[in-house]
């Protein structure tokens, strides 16, 4: 089977600073994955190279077969990428509703209709209703999205992508911010999300929980290079981890 | 459901009490005069309305749709002066598709930047043109304007000439209403709040912004162009920057967050204006308060302002 997608020496640097260098991994379809690193190692950097918000200044990234350095994020996404920020992502004036219909709209291609209210958009208004019951955000969906908790916030943020029906969705940072208790729900959440939504997913965490509890592969990441790839035992194992991130007494 | 059957209800009742209200004007007016306010305030409403769909709808501040406006006026005004009174229905049609292409080549100049360079760009441009059609005297009349301008036919009667107006201004505002609700008007408020998730939500923010540049520019353009038969007349004072501004304060007033927002701030404004300038020249000081008062106390104008009021007794009623 082929990687859905595949880094070649991905490199980036801000002036003097090379923020990625020579960063080269395969996504397989179907897969979950973590990708870990101390703070300015080069994940967030690199996850806005793959979505096409940075430029990559070598390398190239095969996304579904075709190599995407230079295309835009709308490119991107329309090729089937979904992403979550580190920050919650969303609309704060809408209802929770309308920022996942706005996506549901974009998907299905029918944000140009200037005609009809957006109510009457039925095929759309019905999977953001489920997206929203998949997310247990269905009774908040007339609220406006500031007026959401903050871990709600994050939840509503990775509904939108998923309302895209991404094929590779890329979560940046889910859990940050949140209580330990919401920590947890949204630990399970996301494995049921991947498993419900047949996803490939990406995702930088810090929360060693459920880095080494959901992910299949972890990747780490160290001064923009990849230091070691493997499953979380191998990872767990591995001195150079332990060294660089892990500490001794993990 | 019924929920959305009610809220139609209520809408259709408001269309129904604004259409019943303007249509009466000219059967209630005790003389022409009052005709030609409730045709300033209808015009300026389409104008203002038009407006916000570029700033309180997609977050655009421009300081320069006074030169859409003045281009309807004057295309109207200077083909029906040249060639003849038959030129005037004509002479819309041509100001709004000249102001469609001049919105369109301008827009992918003036989007390209953002926030505050984009105001003073269309600010910019917009005293280019009020300079050219002061300076050329011979072709535009220069500060005096042309007057006389005359609708042809029935529509010379004033009268005609309201009900023409009055159906061209709801319909317009009725086209743009239905906008503003569609996946269309949603993506634009989601550029005005994020535009960043816009694009990963797949979508071009700078066309998006381009396609509501054309729009409120061609309605403005509309309002200008209709505004020529009411007063007969055009002048370069409908392409100065101070009438950029007027729209900015009407949307102020009634509230940018609301799609009647401006229509009920160009009511009142215009209504101000008229009334407080019968007994004294100073009425902008006037209007100057009203607005300090607004922004400082009430920042969501008068419809945001009454809407909360609304649903904070709606809440006390059903005991929520």
């Amino acid at each position: 089977m082929a990687p859905i997608l595949e880094l070649k020496a991905v490199d980036k640097s801000f002036g003097g600073l090379h923020v990625t260098s020579k960063v080269s991994f395969a996504v397989m379809p179907g897969e979950i994955s973590a990708i870990i690193g101390p703070n300015g190692a080069g994940k967030t950097t690199l996850f806005n190279q793959i979505t096409g918000h940075l430029r990559s200044d070598a390398g190239a990234i095969f996304f579904k077969e075709e190599n995407i350095v230079g295309r835009s994020p709308q490119q991107i996404v329309a090729r089937g990428m979904g992403r979550a920020f580190q920050i919650a992502s969303i609309f704060p004036d809408e209802t929770v509703l309308d920022n996942i219909r706005a996506a549901c709209l974009s998907r299905l291609g029918q944000t140009r209709k200037f005609w009809r209210s957006v109510v009457t958009f039925r095929q759309a208004t019905e999977d953001a209703h489920a997206i929203l019951d998949s997310l247990g955000l269905d009774s908040q969906a007339d609220r406006l999205a500031f007026e959401l908790a903050h871990g709600d916030q994050k939840l509503l943020d990775i509904g939108i992508a998923l309302a895209l029906k991404p094929a590779l969705l890329l979560l940046d940072e889910p859990t940050a911010g949140m209580s330990p208790d919401e920590r947890q729900h949204t630990r399970a959440l996301i494995k049921k999300l991947w498993k419900a939504f047949d996803l490939t997913l990406v995702f930088i965490e810090h929360d060693m929980d459920m880095v080494f509890g959901i992910a299949q592969v972890v990747r780490v990441l160290q001064q923009g290079a990849l230091l070691a790839e493997g499953t979380p035992e191998e990872i767990r194992a591995n001195k150079q981890v332990i060294t660089a991130y892990l500490g001794e007494d993990f | 459901m019924t929920k959305e059957t009610a809220m139609n209800f209520k809408a259709a009742t408001l269309w129904g009490m604004i259409v019943v209200l303007f249509a009466l004007v000219p059967v209630l007016a005790s003389s022409p005069y009052q005709i030609n306010l409730a045709s300033h305030v209808l015009i300026w409403s389409l104008f203002a309305v038009s407006f916000n769909m570029l700033w309180g709808v997609t977050g655009m501040l421009s300081l320069g749709q006074a030169l859409f406006y003045g281009l309807g006026a004057y295309s109207v005004g200077l083909l029906v002066n040249y060639l003849g009174s038959a030129w005037y229905l004509p002479g819309i049609g041509i100001g709004l598709l000249a102001a469609a292409l001049l919105a369109f080549f301008l827009g992918l100049l003036v989007i390209r930047v953002g926030g505050v360079y984009f105001t003073m760009l269309t600010l910019a441009f917009g005293q280019l043109a009020w300079q050219i059609t002061f300076k050329w005297y011979d072709f535009t009349g220069g500060d005096d304007g042309i007057q006389g301008i005359m609708p042809p036919g029935l529509l010379g009667n004033k009268t005609a000439y309201y009900y023409f107006l009055l159906v061209l201004v709801l319909v317009s505002i009725w086209i743009l209403k239905r906008m503003a609700y569609s996946p269309f008007g949603l993506i634009l408020r989601c550029v005005q709040q994020n535009p960043d998730r816009v694009r990963f939500l797949g979508r071009r923010v700078r066309r998006n912004q381009l396609r509501i540049y054309i729009i409120s520019s061609f309605f403005s353009a509309l309002a200008g162009s209709l505004m020529v038969g009411v007063d007969s007349s055009i002048h370069t004072d409908m392409l100065y920057w101070t009438t950029s501004g007027e729209v900015i304060l009407m949307s102020v007033l009634g509230g940018i967050n609301q799609f009647f927002g401006p229509f009920v701030g160009a009511v009142a404004i215009i209504l101000i204006e008229d009334y407080v300038g019968a007994y004294t020249e100073y009425w902008s000081l006037i209007i100057g308060t009203i607005m300090l008062v607004m922004v400082l106390g009430f920042p969501k104008g008068l419809v945001g302002e009454a809407r909360r009021l609304i649903m904070r007794f709606g809440r006390t009623e059903t005991g929520r």
